[in-house]
Protein backbone atom coordinates (compact mmCIF):
# COMPACT_ATOMS: atom_id res chain seq x y z
CA UNK A 1 0.00 0.00 0.00
CA UNK A 2 2.84 2.40 0.81
CA UNK A 3 3.86 2.57 -2.84
CA UNK A 4 0.43 3.59 -4.08
CA UNK A 5 -0.04 6.99 -5.64
CA UNK A 6 -2.21 9.79 -4.26
CA UNK A 7 -4.63 8.98 -7.04
CA UNK A 8 -4.85 5.30 -6.02
CA UNK A 9 -5.03 6.02 -2.29
CA UNK A 10 -7.70 8.63 -2.95
CA UNK A 11 -9.77 6.03 -4.80
CA UNK A 12 -9.40 3.61 -1.85
CA UNK A 13 -10.64 6.31 0.53
CA UNK A 14 -13.56 7.21 -1.70
CA UNK A 15 -14.42 3.52 -2.11
CA UNK A 16 -14.36 3.04 1.71
CA UNK A 17 -11.68 0.34 1.38
CA UNK A 18 -9.71 2.16 4.04
CA UNK A 19 -10.31 5.16 6.29
CA UNK A 20 -8.12 8.23 6.48
CA UNK A 21 -7.40 7.44 10.14
CA UNK A 22 -6.14 3.95 9.18
CA UNK A 23 -4.07 5.29 6.30
CA UNK A 24 -2.62 8.11 8.39
CA UNK A 25 -1.81 5.72 11.24
CA UNK A 26 0.02 3.46 8.79
CA UNK A 27 2.28 6.34 7.75
CA UNK A 28 2.72 7.49 11.37
CA UNK A 29 3.84 3.95 12.27
CA UNK A 30 6.36 4.03 9.43
CA UNK A 31 7.63 7.39 10.65
CA UNK A 32 8.02 5.98 14.18
CA UNK A 33 10.08 3.14 12.78
CA UNK A 34 12.21 4.86 10.15
CA UNK A 35 12.40 8.56 11.03
CA UNK A 36 14.81 8.20 13.98
CA UNK A 37 17.49 7.34 11.39
CA UNK A 38 16.34 9.12 8.23
CA UNK A 39 15.41 12.32 10.13
CA UNK A 40 13.04 13.51 7.41
CA UNK A 41 10.61 15.10 9.89
CA UNK A 42 11.47 17.79 12.43
CA UNK A 43 8.09 18.02 14.16
CA UNK A 44 5.23 15.55 14.52
CA UNK A 45 1.95 16.15 16.31
CA UNK A 46 0.01 12.90 16.13
CA UNK A 47 -2.98 14.29 17.97
CA UNK A 48 -3.44 17.12 15.46
CA UNK A 49 -2.71 14.83 12.53
CA UNK A 50 -5.20 12.17 13.58
CA UNK A 51 -7.89 14.71 14.36
CA UNK A 52 -7.51 16.01 10.79
CA UNK A 53 -7.82 12.41 9.56
CA UNK A 54 -11.03 11.96 11.58
CA UNK A 55 -12.39 15.16 10.08
CA UNK A 56 -11.49 13.88 6.60
CA UNK A 57 -13.33 10.62 7.31
CA UNK A 58 -16.46 12.59 8.21
CA UNK A 59 -16.17 14.56 4.97
CA UNK A 60 -15.77 11.33 3.01
CA UNK A 61 -18.72 9.73 4.82
CA UNK A 62 -20.87 12.74 3.93
CA UNK A 63 -19.85 12.40 0.28
CA UNK A 64 -17.97 15.71 0.45
CA UNK A 65 -14.54 14.30 -0.33
CA UNK A 66 -12.42 15.64 -3.21
CA UNK A 67 -9.21 14.33 -4.83
CA UNK A 68 -6.91 14.91 -1.83
CA UNK A 69 -9.36 14.49 1.07
CA UNK A 70 -7.91 12.24 3.75
CA UNK A 71 -4.46 11.94 2.19
CA UNK A 72 -1.45 12.42 4.50
CA UNK A 73 0.94 15.10 3.19
CA UNK A 74 4.32 16.12 4.65
CA UNK A 75 4.66 19.90 4.94
CA UNK A 76 8.06 21.52 4.59
CA UNK A 77 8.92 23.26 7.85
CA UNK A 78 9.20 26.58 6.02
CA UNK A 79 5.40 26.95 6.03
CA UNK A 80 3.89 28.56 9.10
CA UNK A 81 1.04 26.42 10.44
CA UNK A 82 -1.23 27.51 13.27
CA UNK A 83 -0.42 25.72 16.50
CA UNK A 84 2.45 23.81 14.87
CA UNK A 85 6.07 24.44 15.77
CA UNK A 86 7.59 26.00 12.64
CA UNK A 87 11.41 26.14 12.71
CA UNK A 88 12.60 26.69 9.13
CA UNK A 89 15.45 24.36 10.12
CA UNK A 90 16.92 27.03 12.41
CA UNK A 91 17.82 27.42 16.06
CA UNK A 92 16.44 30.95 15.61
CA UNK A 93 12.92 29.47 15.45
CA UNK A 94 13.46 26.40 17.65
CA UNK A 95 10.48 27.24 19.87
CA UNK A 96 8.40 29.26 17.39
CA UNK A 97 4.76 28.10 17.24
CA UNK A 98 2.86 29.39 14.23
CA UNK A 99 0.17 31.93 15.14
CA UNK A 100 -1.54 31.61 11.73
CA UNK A 101 -1.65 29.37 8.65
CA UNK A 102 0.36 29.85 5.47
CA UNK A 103 -1.75 30.02 2.31
CA UNK A 104 -0.59 26.54 1.24
CA UNK A 105 -1.52 25.07 4.65
CA UNK A 106 -4.98 26.68 4.42
CA UNK A 107 -5.44 25.26 0.95
CA UNK A 108 -4.54 21.68 1.93
CA UNK A 109 -6.68 21.96 5.10
CA UNK A 110 -9.48 23.36 2.96
CA UNK A 111 -9.68 20.20 0.82
CA UNK A 112 -9.46 17.93 3.87
CA UNK A 113 -5.89 16.74 3.34
CA UNK A 114 -4.00 15.61 6.45
CA UNK A 115 -0.87 17.42 7.67
CA UNK A 116 1.39 14.50 8.58
CA UNK A 117 4.18 16.62 10.05
CA UNK A 118 6.81 19.25 9.32
CA UNK A 119 9.72 18.08 7.17
CA UNK A 120 13.39 18.79 7.66
CA UNK A 121 15.22 21.31 5.49
CA UNK A 122 18.40 23.30 5.15
CA UNK A 123 18.36 26.26 7.55
CA UNK A 124 16.17 28.99 6.03
CA UNK A 125 16.27 26.92 2.80
CA UNK A 126 19.94 27.82 2.26
CA UNK A 127 21.68 24.67 1.11
CA UNK A 128 21.73 21.84 -1.40
CA UNK A 129 22.33 18.89 0.92
CA UNK A 130 20.13 19.37 4.00
CA UNK A 131 23.33 19.48 6.07
CA UNK A 132 22.78 23.04 7.31
CA UNK A 133 19.64 22.11 9.30
CA UNK A 134 19.93 22.87 13.02
CA UNK A 135 17.90 19.68 13.55
CA UNK A 136 20.47 17.40 11.99
CA UNK A 137 21.18 16.06 8.55
CA UNK A 138 18.79 13.85 6.59
CA UNK A 139 19.70 10.48 5.12
CA UNK A 140 19.10 9.67 1.47
CA UNK A 141 16.93 6.51 1.54
CA UNK A 142 18.79 5.12 -1.51
CA UNK A 143 22.11 5.18 0.35
CA UNK A 144 22.02 6.29 3.96
CA UNK A 145 25.59 7.63 3.81
CA UNK A 146 24.58 10.16 1.16
CA UNK A 147 22.69 13.45 1.26
CA UNK A 148 19.09 13.76 0.01
CA UNK A 149 19.84 17.12 -1.62
CA UNK A 150 18.32 20.36 -0.46
CA UNK A 151 16.89 22.50 0.65
CA UNK A 152 13.67 20.41 0.61
CA UNK A 153 15.71 17.34 1.64
CA UNK A 154 13.33 16.19 4.37
CA UNK A 155 10.34 16.25 2.02
CA UNK A 156 12.31 14.35 -0.64
CA UNK A 157 13.57 11.69 1.79
CA UNK A 158 10.09 11.33 3.31
CA UNK A 159 8.49 10.62 -0.07
CA UNK A 160 11.38 8.36 -1.17
CA UNK A 161 11.18 6.31 2.05
CA UNK A 162 7.38 6.21 1.69
CA UNK A 163 6.88 8.00 5.01
CA UNK A 164 4.15 10.09 3.40
CA UNK A 165 2.07 9.91 0.25
CA UNK A 166 3.47 13.23 -1.00
CA UNK A 167 5.02 16.40 0.37
CA UNK A 168 5.41 20.09 -0.28
CA UNK A 169 8.65 21.89 -1.03
CA UNK A 170 9.95 25.32 -1.92
CA UNK A 171 12.42 26.17 -4.65
CA UNK A 172 14.54 29.34 -4.73
CA UNK A 173 17.44 28.00 -6.83
CA UNK A 174 16.60 24.31 -7.23
CA UNK A 175 15.41 23.30 -3.77
CA UNK A 176 12.51 21.17 -5.05
CA UNK A 177 14.09 19.81 -8.22
CA UNK A 178 17.59 18.87 -7.01
CA UNK A 179 16.41 16.80 -3.98
CA UNK A 180 13.71 15.23 -6.19
CA UNK A 181 16.50 14.22 -8.58
CA UNK A 182 18.77 12.87 -5.83
CA UNK A 183 15.95 10.91 -4.13
CA UNK A 184 14.19 9.54 -7.23
CA UNK A 185 10.89 11.40 -7.15
CA UNK A 186 8.94 13.99 -9.10
CA UNK A 187 9.10 17.65 -8.08
CA UNK A 188 7.74 20.80 -9.72
CA UNK A 189 8.53 24.47 -9.21
CA UNK A 190 5.65 26.48 -10.73
CA UNK A 191 5.87 29.76 -12.63
CA UNK A 192 6.74 32.54 -10.18
CA UNK A 193 3.54 34.02 -8.78
CA UNK A 194 1.23 31.00 -9.27
CA UNK A 195 1.55 29.79 -5.67
CA UNK A 196 1.18 32.24 -2.80
CA UNK A 197 4.20 33.02 -0.65
CA UNK A 198 1.99 34.07 2.29
CA UNK A 199 3.22 32.29 5.41
CA UNK A 200 6.21 30.77 3.63
CA UNK A 201 9.21 32.05 5.57
CA UNK A 202 11.01 34.29 3.10
CA UNK A 203 14.51 33.56 1.76
CA UNK A 204 14.80 35.45 -1.57
CA UNK A 205 11.36 36.87 -2.27
CA UNK A 206 11.77 37.43 -6.03
CA UNK A 207 12.76 33.76 -6.53
CA UNK A 208 10.94 31.73 -3.83
CA UNK A 209 8.13 29.49 -5.03
CA UNK A 210 6.41 26.48 -3.46
CA UNK A 211 5.43 23.32 -5.27
CA UNK A 212 4.60 19.61 -5.07
CA UNK A 213 6.96 16.68 -4.44
CA UNK A 214 5.33 13.37 -5.21
CA UNK A 215 5.77 9.94 -6.78
CA UNK A 216 4.30 10.82 -10.17
CA UNK A 217 3.31 13.67 -12.46
CA UNK A 218 -0.32 12.69 -12.13
CA UNK A 219 -0.08 13.18 -8.35
CA UNK A 220 1.70 16.50 -8.84
CA UNK A 221 -1.13 17.67 -11.11
CA UNK A 222 -3.64 16.92 -8.33
CA UNK A 223 -1.51 18.88 -5.86
CA UNK A 224 -1.04 21.79 -8.28
CA UNK A 225 -4.83 22.11 -8.41
CA UNK A 226 -4.74 22.77 -4.66
CA UNK A 227 -1.52 24.81 -4.31
CA UNK A 228 -2.05 27.40 -7.04
CA UNK A 229 -4.43 30.35 -7.06
CA UNK A 230 -4.60 34.05 -6.35
CA UNK A 231 -3.93 35.28 -2.82
CA UNK A 232 -4.35 38.95 -2.06
CA UNK A 233 -2.01 38.62 0.94
CA UNK A 234 0.98 38.06 -1.38
CA UNK A 235 1.76 41.19 -3.42
CA UNK A 236 3.39 39.09 -6.17
CA UNK A 237 0.56 36.55 -6.44
CA UNK A 238 -0.83 36.51 -9.97
CA UNK A 239 -4.56 37.00 -10.42
CA UNK A 240 -5.31 34.39 -13.09
CA UNK A 241 -8.15 32.02 -13.69
CA UNK A 242 -7.83 28.66 -11.89
CA UNK A 243 -6.55 25.86 -14.11
CA UNK A 244 -7.10 22.11 -14.00
CA UNK A 245 -3.57 20.74 -14.25
CA UNK A 246 -4.82 17.21 -14.96
CA UNK A 247 -6.56 18.31 -18.18
CA UNK A 248 -3.74 17.52 -20.60
CA UNK A 249 -2.15 14.54 -18.83
CA UNK A 250 -3.12 12.04 -21.51
CA UNK A 251 -2.43 14.10 -24.61
CA UNK A 252 -0.20 12.34 -27.14
CA UNK A 253 3.32 13.79 -27.36
CA UNK A 254 3.77 13.30 -31.11
CA UNK A 255 5.27 16.39 -32.69
CA UNK A 256 6.33 18.10 -29.45
CA UNK A 257 9.59 19.99 -29.94
CA UNK A 258 12.09 19.26 -27.18
CA UNK A 259 15.03 21.66 -26.92
CA UNK A 260 18.35 20.40 -25.56
CA UNK A 261 20.57 23.27 -24.36
CA UNK A 262 24.16 22.47 -25.29
CA UNK A 263 25.37 24.23 -22.13
CA UNK A 264 23.53 21.63 -19.99
CA UNK A 265 25.53 18.78 -21.54
CA UNK A 266 28.94 20.46 -21.42
CA UNK A 267 31.89 20.05 -19.05
CA UNK A 268 30.82 19.60 -15.45
CA UNK A 269 28.07 17.05 -16.14
CA UNK A 270 28.84 13.61 -14.74
CA UNK A 271 29.15 10.93 -17.45
CA UNK A 272 26.86 8.60 -15.49
CA UNK A 273 24.16 11.27 -15.30
CA UNK A 274 24.59 12.19 -18.99
CA UNK A 275 24.08 8.55 -20.00
CA UNK A 276 20.77 8.24 -18.14
CA UNK A 277 19.50 11.61 -19.39
CA UNK A 278 20.36 10.70 -22.98
CA UNK A 279 18.49 7.41 -22.63
CA UNK A 280 15.45 9.30 -21.37
CA UNK A 281 15.63 11.61 -24.37
CA UNK A 282 15.83 8.58 -26.66
CA UNK A 283 12.61 7.35 -25.01
CA UNK A 284 10.99 10.71 -25.79
CA UNK A 285 11.96 10.29 -29.44
CA UNK A 286 10.07 7.00 -29.41
CA UNK A 287 7.08 8.88 -28.03
CA UNK A 288 7.20 11.13 -31.07
CA UNK A 289 9.19 14.08 -29.77
CA UNK A 290 11.27 16.09 -32.21
CA UNK A 291 14.68 17.01 -30.77
CA UNK A 292 16.03 20.52 -31.35
CA UNK A 293 19.51 21.74 -30.40
CA UNK A 294 19.32 25.03 -28.56
CA UNK A 295 21.66 27.31 -26.64
CA UNK A 296 21.29 29.14 -23.32
CA UNK A 297 24.57 31.06 -23.61
CA UNK A 298 24.44 32.78 -20.20
CA UNK A 299 23.97 29.59 -18.15
CA UNK A 300 27.36 29.89 -16.42
CA UNK A 301 26.50 33.39 -15.25
CA UNK A 302 23.38 32.24 -13.42
CA UNK A 303 25.41 31.14 -10.38
CA UNK A 304 27.23 34.45 -9.80
CA UNK A 305 24.01 36.38 -10.45
CA UNK A 306 22.10 34.18 -8.01
CA UNK A 307 24.76 34.54 -5.32
CA UNK A 308 24.34 38.30 -5.46
CA UNK A 309 20.55 38.52 -5.69
CA UNK A 310 19.56 35.73 -3.31
CA UNK A 311 21.89 36.77 -0.44
CA UNK A 312 20.95 40.44 -0.95
CA UNK A 313 17.26 39.63 -0.60
CA UNK A 314 17.98 37.21 2.25
CA UNK A 315 19.98 39.78 4.22
CA UNK A 316 16.98 42.08 4.06
CA UNK A 317 14.37 39.38 4.79
CA UNK A 318 16.30 37.92 7.71
CA UNK A 319 16.73 41.30 9.39
CA UNK A 320 13.32 40.63 10.98
CA UNK A 321 14.96 38.12 13.32
CA UNK A 322 16.08 40.56 15.99
CA UNK A 323 15.20 38.76 19.21
CA UNK A 324 12.45 41.27 20.00
CA UNK A 325 9.11 40.05 18.67
CA UNK A 326 9.71 36.32 18.19
CA UNK A 327 12.54 33.88 17.75
CA UNK A 328 15.74 33.36 19.69
CA UNK A 329 17.01 35.96 22.16
CA UNK A 330 20.45 35.59 23.74
CA UNK A 331 20.44 34.93 27.48
CA UNK A 332 23.18 37.41 28.30
CA UNK A 333 23.58 40.81 26.69
CA UNK A 334 24.36 44.44 27.49
CA UNK A 335 22.61 47.15 25.51
CA UNK A 336 20.11 46.84 22.67
CA UNK A 337 22.79 46.62 19.95
CA UNK A 338 24.53 43.87 21.90
CA UNK A 339 21.22 42.02 22.22
CA UNK A 340 20.67 42.11 18.44
CA UNK A 341 24.23 41.03 17.64
CA UNK A 342 24.37 38.19 20.18
CA UNK A 343 20.85 36.90 19.45
CA UNK A 344 21.59 36.72 15.73
CA UNK A 345 25.08 35.26 16.24
CA UNK A 346 23.59 32.46 18.36
CA UNK A 347 20.40 31.90 16.37
CA UNK A 348 21.83 31.61 12.85
CA UNK A 349 24.08 28.82 11.57
CA UNK A 350 27.30 29.32 9.58
CA UNK A 351 25.85 29.15 6.05
CA UNK A 352 23.00 31.53 6.86
CA UNK A 353 25.48 33.99 8.38
CA UNK A 354 27.70 33.76 5.30
CA UNK A 355 24.79 34.59 3.02
CA UNK A 356 23.64 37.48 5.21
CA UNK A 357 27.20 38.85 5.14
CA UNK A 358 27.46 38.50 1.35
CA UNK A 359 24.08 40.20 0.96
CA UNK A 360 25.00 42.99 3.36
CA UNK A 361 28.27 43.54 1.52
CA UNK A 362 26.81 43.71 -2.01
CA UNK A 363 24.12 46.13 -0.82
CA UNK A 364 26.50 48.32 1.20
CA UNK A 365 27.25 51.91 0.21
CA UNK A 366 29.32 52.21 -2.95
CA UNK A 367 28.85 48.61 -4.14
CA UNK A 368 25.20 48.59 -5.24
CA UNK A 369 25.86 49.30 -8.94
CA UNK A 370 28.79 46.91 -9.23
CA UNK A 371 26.92 43.98 -7.75
CA UNK A 372 23.17 44.23 -7.31
CA UNK A 373 22.38 46.31 -10.38
CA UNK A 374 24.84 44.38 -12.53
CA UNK A 375 23.27 41.09 -11.40
CA UNK A 376 19.79 42.34 -12.27
CA UNK A 377 21.00 43.31 -15.74
CA UNK A 378 22.49 39.88 -16.35
CA UNK A 379 19.30 38.36 -14.96
CA UNK A 380 17.51 39.92 -17.91
CA UNK A 381 20.04 38.37 -20.33
CA UNK A 382 19.39 34.98 -18.74
CA UNK A 383 15.60 35.41 -19.10
CA UNK A 384 16.10 36.46 -22.74
CA UNK A 385 18.08 33.26 -23.40
CA UNK A 386 14.95 31.29 -22.51
CA UNK A 387 12.69 33.61 -24.49
CA UNK A 388 14.81 32.96 -27.58
CA UNK A 389 14.97 29.21 -26.91
CA UNK A 390 11.19 28.92 -26.67
CA UNK A 391 10.91 30.31 -30.20
CA UNK A 392 12.54 27.07 -31.35
CA UNK A 393 10.98 24.50 -29.04
CA UNK A 394 7.95 23.76 -26.84
CA UNK A 395 9.82 22.39 -23.88
CA UNK A 396 13.44 22.18 -22.68
CA UNK A 397 15.08 19.05 -21.28
CA UNK A 398 18.36 18.32 -19.59
CA UNK A 399 19.84 17.03 -16.35
CA UNK A 400 18.49 18.40 -13.05
CA UNK A 401 21.79 18.12 -11.18
CA UNK A 402 25.34 17.52 -12.43
CA UNK A 403 25.80 14.43 -10.22
CA UNK A 404 23.90 11.81 -8.27
CA UNK A 405 23.63 12.10 -4.48
CA UNK A 406 27.03 12.81 -2.90
CA UNK A 407 28.35 11.61 0.44
CA UNK A 408 27.41 13.52 3.58
CA UNK A 409 30.29 15.83 4.46
CA UNK A 410 31.80 15.71 0.98
CA UNK A 411 30.99 19.31 0.08
CA UNK A 412 29.90 20.63 3.49
CA UNK A 413 33.08 22.66 3.96
CA UNK A 414 33.26 24.10 0.45
CA UNK A 415 30.39 26.52 -0.28
CA UNK A 416 31.45 27.15 -3.88
CA UNK A 417 31.43 23.40 -4.73
CA UNK A 418 28.01 23.12 -3.07
CA UNK A 419 26.66 26.07 -5.06
CA UNK A 420 27.61 24.37 -8.35
CA UNK A 421 25.04 21.65 -7.56
CA UNK A 422 22.43 24.12 -8.79
CA UNK A 423 24.06 25.04 -12.11
CA UNK A 424 21.13 23.64 -14.17
CA UNK A 425 18.31 24.78 -11.91
CA UNK A 426 19.08 28.37 -10.86
CA UNK A 427 18.50 30.07 -14.24
CA UNK A 428 14.88 28.85 -14.17
CA UNK A 429 14.26 30.73 -10.90
CA UNK A 430 16.00 33.85 -12.19
CA UNK A 431 13.74 33.83 -15.25
CA UNK A 432 10.66 32.96 -13.15
CA UNK A 433 9.89 29.94 -15.36
CA UNK A 434 8.39 26.61 -14.26
CA UNK A 435 10.82 23.68 -13.87
CA UNK A 436 10.35 20.06 -12.97
CA UNK A 437 12.43 16.98 -12.23
CA UNK A 438 11.28 13.41 -12.84
CA UNK A 439 13.08 10.10 -12.21
CA UNK A 440 14.86 8.97 -15.39
CA UNK A 441 16.82 5.96 -14.21
CA UNK A 442 19.76 5.01 -12.05
CA UNK A 443 23.53 5.32 -12.05
CA UNK A 444 25.93 3.01 -10.27
CA UNK A 445 28.23 4.72 -7.79
CA UNK A 446 31.90 3.78 -7.35
CA UNK A 447 30.96 1.91 -4.17
CA UNK A 448 28.27 -0.06 -5.97
CA UNK A 449 25.18 1.86 -4.91
CA UNK A 450 22.22 2.34 -7.23
CA UNK A 451 21.44 6.06 -7.22
CA UNK A 452 18.54 7.89 -8.89
CA UNK A 453 19.05 10.39 -11.72
CA UNK A 454 16.55 13.14 -12.51
CA UNK A 455 15.53 14.54 -15.88
CA UNK A 456 14.75 18.25 -15.79
CA UNK A 457 11.85 19.55 -17.86
CA UNK A 458 11.58 23.33 -18.24
CA UNK A 459 8.45 24.92 -19.69
CA UNK A 460 7.48 28.37 -20.83
CA UNK A 461 5.54 30.62 -18.44
CA UNK A 462 2.24 29.02 -17.28
CA UNK A 463 2.94 25.86 -19.29
CA UNK A 464 2.75 23.50 -16.29
CA UNK A 465 -0.09 21.44 -17.79
CA UNK A 466 2.08 20.66 -20.82
CA UNK A 467 5.08 19.84 -18.61
CA UNK A 468 2.98 17.45 -16.53
CA UNK A 469 1.66 15.89 -19.75
CA UNK A 470 5.25 15.45 -20.95
CA UNK A 471 6.26 13.81 -17.68
CA UNK A 472 3.14 11.67 -17.41
CA UNK A 473 3.58 10.27 -20.93
CA UNK A 474 7.10 9.13 -19.96
CA UNK A 475 5.84 7.66 -16.68
CA UNK A 476 3.30 5.59 -18.67
CA UNK A 477 6.10 3.82 -20.55
CA UNK A 478 8.77 3.64 -17.80
CA UNK A 479 8.71 2.47 -14.19
CA UNK A 480 11.60 4.46 -12.68
CA UNK A 481 9.13 6.51 -10.64
CA UNK A 482 7.56 3.47 -8.95
CA UNK A 483 10.84 1.94 -7.76
CA UNK A 484 11.55 2.01 -4.05
CA UNK A 485 14.84 2.03 -2.14
CA UNK A 486 15.83 -1.15 -0.30
CA UNK A 487 15.47 -1.43 3.45
CA UNK A 488 12.38 0.73 3.92
CA UNK A 489 9.80 -2.08 4.01
CA UNK B 1 37.71 43.65 -3.98
CA UNK B 2 39.94 41.67 -1.66
CA UNK B 3 38.64 41.70 1.87
CA UNK B 4 40.44 41.43 5.17
CA UNK B 5 39.12 40.32 8.53
CA UNK B 6 38.52 43.94 9.60
CA UNK B 7 36.14 44.24 6.62
CA UNK B 8 34.36 41.09 7.78
CA UNK B 9 33.88 42.59 11.23
CA UNK B 10 32.56 45.82 9.71
CA UNK B 11 30.08 43.97 7.45
CA UNK B 12 29.04 41.74 10.35
CA UNK B 13 28.34 44.83 12.42
CA UNK B 14 26.16 46.24 9.63
CA UNK B 15 24.31 42.89 9.64
CA UNK B 16 24.04 42.96 13.44
CA UNK B 17 25.85 39.64 13.88
CA UNK B 18 28.57 39.33 16.51
CA UNK B 19 31.74 37.63 15.19
CA UNK B 20 34.87 36.80 17.13
CA UNK B 21 38.33 37.35 15.61
CA UNK B 22 38.68 33.60 14.97
CA UNK B 23 35.28 33.46 13.27
CA UNK B 24 36.16 36.50 11.15
CA UNK B 25 39.31 34.73 9.93
CA UNK B 26 37.41 31.53 9.08
CA UNK B 27 34.64 33.48 7.36
CA UNK B 28 37.14 35.50 5.36
CA UNK B 29 38.44 32.55 3.33
CA UNK B 30 34.93 31.27 2.54
CA UNK B 31 33.64 34.70 1.59
CA UNK B 32 36.67 35.33 -0.61
CA UNK B 33 35.83 32.16 -2.55
CA UNK B 34 32.21 33.22 -3.00
CA UNK B 35 33.14 36.76 -4.04
CA UNK B 36 35.58 35.27 -6.56
CA UNK B 37 32.64 33.42 -8.07
CA UNK B 38 30.55 36.59 -8.15
CA UNK B 39 33.41 38.48 -9.84
CA UNK B 40 32.73 36.53 -13.10
CA UNK B 41 29.90 39.01 -13.70
CA UNK B 42 32.28 41.88 -14.28
CA UNK B 43 33.41 40.43 -17.64
CA UNK B 44 29.94 40.97 -19.11
CA UNK B 45 29.12 44.19 -20.97
CA UNK B 46 25.72 45.25 -19.64
CA UNK B 47 25.60 48.74 -21.13
CA UNK B 48 22.02 49.75 -21.81
CA UNK B 49 20.39 46.61 -20.36
CA UNK B 50 17.37 47.39 -18.19
CA UNK B 51 17.74 45.66 -14.80
CA UNK B 52 15.18 42.91 -14.20
CA UNK B 53 13.74 43.03 -10.71
CA UNK B 54 10.82 40.75 -11.39
CA UNK B 55 10.04 38.01 -13.89
CA UNK B 56 6.50 39.14 -14.66
CA UNK B 57 5.59 42.58 -15.88
CA UNK B 58 3.15 43.38 -13.09
CA UNK B 59 2.37 46.47 -11.04
CA UNK B 60 1.58 46.79 -7.37
CA UNK B 61 -2.09 46.20 -6.60
CA UNK B 62 -3.99 48.82 -4.63
CA UNK B 63 -6.85 48.15 -2.25
CA UNK B 64 -9.45 50.33 -0.60
CA UNK B 65 -8.19 52.13 2.49
CA UNK B 66 -10.29 50.23 4.99
CA UNK B 67 -9.51 48.17 8.08
CA UNK B 68 -9.07 44.51 7.08
CA UNK B 69 -7.20 43.02 10.02
CA UNK B 70 -8.35 42.28 13.54
CA UNK B 71 -6.25 43.00 16.61
CA UNK B 72 -4.36 39.84 17.63
CA UNK B 73 -1.87 41.43 19.97
CA UNK B 74 -2.17 38.77 22.68
CA UNK B 75 -1.70 35.92 20.25
CA UNK B 76 1.30 37.51 18.55
CA UNK B 77 2.91 38.57 21.82
CA UNK B 78 2.49 35.09 23.27
CA UNK B 79 5.52 34.01 21.21
CA UNK B 80 7.71 37.02 22.08
CA UNK B 81 10.84 36.58 24.22
CA UNK B 82 9.83 39.33 26.70
CA UNK B 83 6.64 41.42 27.00
CA UNK B 84 5.00 43.49 29.71
CA UNK B 85 1.63 45.27 29.68
CA UNK B 86 1.23 44.59 25.97
CA UNK B 87 4.65 46.03 25.11
CA UNK B 88 7.80 44.31 23.85
CA UNK B 89 10.66 44.61 26.32
CA UNK B 90 14.19 45.56 25.20
CA UNK B 91 17.19 47.00 27.06
CA UNK B 92 16.80 50.66 27.93
CA UNK B 93 17.69 52.92 24.98
CA UNK B 94 16.80 56.37 26.38
CA UNK B 95 18.37 57.60 29.61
Amino acid sequence: MINKSLKQLGAMLQGKEISSVELTQEFLNRIDRLNPEINAFITLDKEKTLSQAKHADSLLAAGKGTALTGLPIGQKDIFVAKGWRTTCGSKMLETFVGPYDADIIERFDGVGAVNLGKTNMDEFAMGSSNETSYFGKVQNPWDRSRVPGGSSGGSAAAVAARLCAAATGTDTGGSIRQPASLCGLSGLKPTYGLASRFGMIAFASSLDQSGPMAKSCEDMALMMNVITGFDKRDSTSLNREKEDYTRDLNKPLAGIKVGLPKEYFAEGLGADVAKVVNEAIAEYKKLGAEIVDISLPNTQLSIPVYYVLAPAEASSNLSRFDGVRYGHRAKEYGDLMDMYCKSRAEGFGAEVKRRILIGTYVLSAGYYDAYYLKAQQIRRLIAQDFENAFKQCDIIMGPTAPSTAFKAGEKADDPVAMYLQDIYTIAVNLAGLPGMSIPAGFAQSADGKRLPVGLQIIGNYFDEARMLNTGHAYQQVTDWHTQMPEGIE
Amino acid sequence: MSLNSADIKRIAHLARIEVSDTEAEATLSKLTGILGLIEQMQAVDTTGIVPMSHSQDVTQRLRDDVVTETNQRELFQSIAPAVKDGLYLVPKVIE
